[in-house]
Formats: C-alpha cells, structure tokens, sequence
C-alpha cells in the first residue's frame, strides 16, 4: 500500500500499552472505576429503543433498570466516556491521516463479504458483552489491573474463543490457502 | 485519599467533561497504537502481529503497579475502587461468545467505535451489529435470567483466591506479562521468522 497510513506508523505497542496503564490508573485514581465501552453502546441503544417502545421497556425487568419511567440511560459516566473515545480516535486518525472511507479486509475476501462478517462478529459480542456484564476495556483491562478473579476467567475465555475458531477462518485474514 | 469526589469538586458538568477527557485519551491511544485496523487486531490470533497482547497486558501491568503503589504509600484506598463483581460462568460463556465474535467480526466493542470515528466500514457494520447484540440480549435474558445471576462471588480478587498476599501476586502478574510476550514471541519467530512489522 502507498497511501498515507504507511506514512504514519503506529506507536510502539509497549509504548501504546504503558500510555493505556496510565490512563487506567488515572480513571481509577479520579473516578473510582476503570474504563468502559460496551457499557456504553448498550445505555445508547437502550435509549434508542425507550423512545421507540417505552412500555416495553419499562415491562422488562432488565430494561426497565437502565430506562425504565423517568430514568434517562444516557446520563451515565460510560456514554460520555465513549463519546471521548471517538473524539479521541477521529483526532489521532486526522493527525496522521488516517481518517478515510474504507474497509479493512483480508487479501482474500471482498469488502462485502468482510461487511457480513463484521456485522455477525457484531451481534457477538454485543450478546456476550452483556452475558459478561462488560468487555475488552471494561472487564479484561479494567478488571484485570484490580485483580478482578472474574475479569481475569473473562479474557482467559475471550482468548480462548478466539484462538479456538482461528484456524477455522483463517480464510478471513491470511493470505494464502 | 483517591478516590476523588468527582461530582464534588468540579459539578456535574465538570465530572462529564473528565468523563470525556479520560475518553479522548483512550481513544487517542487506541487509535495510535493501530487498535483501528481489524487486520492487525486478527493477526494476534494468527501470531502474525502481537499488539494486542503487548498493549492490553502492558497497560494492565502499568495500572495495576501504579494502583498498588498508590494505595501501599496510603495515596488510595483500594477497598474504594470499584473492582469488578465476579459472576464466574456467565463471565466464562460470555467471554467465549466474545472471542468468537472477535475473531469472525475483527474489532472489539471500543476499537469499532475508533475504528468508526476514522470512517472505517467494517468498523461501523460491526458497531450496528454490536447494537443489535445488546438489543437482542435485552430482549432475551428473561429466558435465563437465573444463569446470568448465577455463580456470583461479589468483589472477589485474585490474593483472596490464592490466599496470597497483594504484592506476591502482583509479582506473578508481572512475570506472567512477562512469559507471555516471550512466550508469543517465541512462536511468533517460529512460524514467521520474524517478529511484529512496524
């Protein structure tokens, strides 16, 4: 590829990674808790469909304790935080030219079909933030730095699962046969 | 002591607006360090890049050394801080499910949302399908609302597990971290001949 993002590399990992420490810590020093993101999507899609069908929300227990009658979903510390989280990476995307319509696939898939999968992958993990009661961010790296027993058996899981289907959709991703 | 009193000291406003700070940052760093590009997400599970690895335990090393030393010199009290309720196999199934939907979908519920910000496609078709995933769990978890509550441990840490003490399973994270980026890289070399491209 000759286009701008090669022009630009990304951080050194260890580097990228230590910054991620700091933050972590500072959001615990500040607020109390880790960082978030599933959390988040959740409280907004939540109060998408409040708008669109509020007696069903307030009928469903689950539902009902993050919109039910007069409580708002969306004032919660995680939906702000997300909002940071795409300001964030619009702005490092637009330092290094990054910010373009395009679609990250593998050499041997079209865009379509990677849509199709980014969809479903989607839908995944959506259903098994929920299950785990948070995500990458919110469990495996927020958990896992207070030694959460729970946080930790969730990212052993997450690896699993991931390394367990890899070879079987190695199609996806890999060049080659 | 840390914790602050976020609300206290600045407002509701200016308890948002840290909210939003700690956000940019997060993104910013997730965005630097390639966590926008599901290829190099998948490539960890094909050992042909490790930034996930280096990153995610990295950051976990570096936050929980600096938690621990806060809280050891009384800077912050860590019976404050919010750790993550254990619910063990609700946490387990749904880790896996996530997995699964990470290496078929490529990004991570807070990379598709970089990913989204930098007008990625699949970073977008992936965040609506994670939407979707959310509703349709709401809609859904009345059919086991017992699991989902099920094996439930409360504020349960790791020290309380093994019986040991906070600084000598600090130490064992660190050289877990440690094993493991070796480890990686070891089979990295092995299948590649190489390690991480830049």
């Amino acid at each position: 590829m000759n286009d701008l993002s090669e022009k630009f590399k990304y951080w050194n990992p260890y580097v990228g990674g230590a910054l991620l420490g700091v933050v972590l810590f500072l959001s615990f020093f500040i607020t109390s808790h880790g960082l978030g993101a599933s959390g988040g999507v959740n409280r907004v899609a939540v109060a998408v469909q409040d708008m669109v069908v509020p007696e069903h929300v307030d009928k469903s227990p689950y539902l009902a304790k993050l919109a039910g009658g007069d409580i708002d979903p969306l004032r919660h510390w995680l939906v702000l935080e997300i909002v940071g989280v795409m300001l964030g990476g619009f702005f490092s995307g637009l330092l290094r030219g990054r910010v373009r319509l395009q679609t990250y696939h593998g050499p041997q898939i079209t865009p379509r079909t990677r849509w199709a999968f980014a969809f479903a992958g989607g839908i995944l993990m959506g259903y098994g933030a929920r299950l785990a009661r948070g995500c990458t961010s919110g469990q495996a790296l927020s958990g896992g730095a207070v030694l959460s027993v729970g946080s930790w058996a969730f990212m052993f899981a997450v690896f699993a699962g991931g390394y367990g289907l890899a070879w079987f959709v190695r199609r996806l991703w890999q060049p080659g046969t | 002591m840390a914790p602050l009193d976020l609300t206290g000291m600045f407002g509701v406003t200016g308890s948002y607006l840290v909210y939003i700070g700690i956000g940019f940052c997060f993104g910013f760093i997730l965005e630097s360090s390639g966590f926008g590009d599901s290829r190099r997400l998948a490539a960890q599970f094909y050992f042909s890049e490790l930034r996930v690895l280096k990153v995610m335990f990295t950051a976990i090393v570096v936050a929980m050394l600096l938690v621990f030393w806060a809280s050891a010199l009384g800077l912050l009290d860590y019976d404050e801080l919010m750790v993550k309720h254990t619910w063990l196999w609700p946490g387990i199934v749904g880790g896996l499910i996530m997995g699964v939907g990470f290496i078929l979908g490529g990004y991570c519920p807070g990379t598709s949302l970089v990913s989204t910000a930098t007008l990625k496609i699949d970073g977008m078709f992936f965040l609506f399908g994670h939407i979707v995933g959310v509703l349709a769990f709401g809609e859904t978890v009345g059919y086991f609302y017992e699991f989902w509550n099920s094996s439930y441990l409360g504020r349960f840490t790791l020290p309380e597990l093994f019986g040991l003490e906070t600084g000598v399973v600090v130490l064992l994270v660190v050289c877990l971290a440690l094993a493991m980026f070796l480890g990686f890289g070891w089979i990295q070399r092995l299948v590649y001949g190489r390690g991480d491209p830049q």
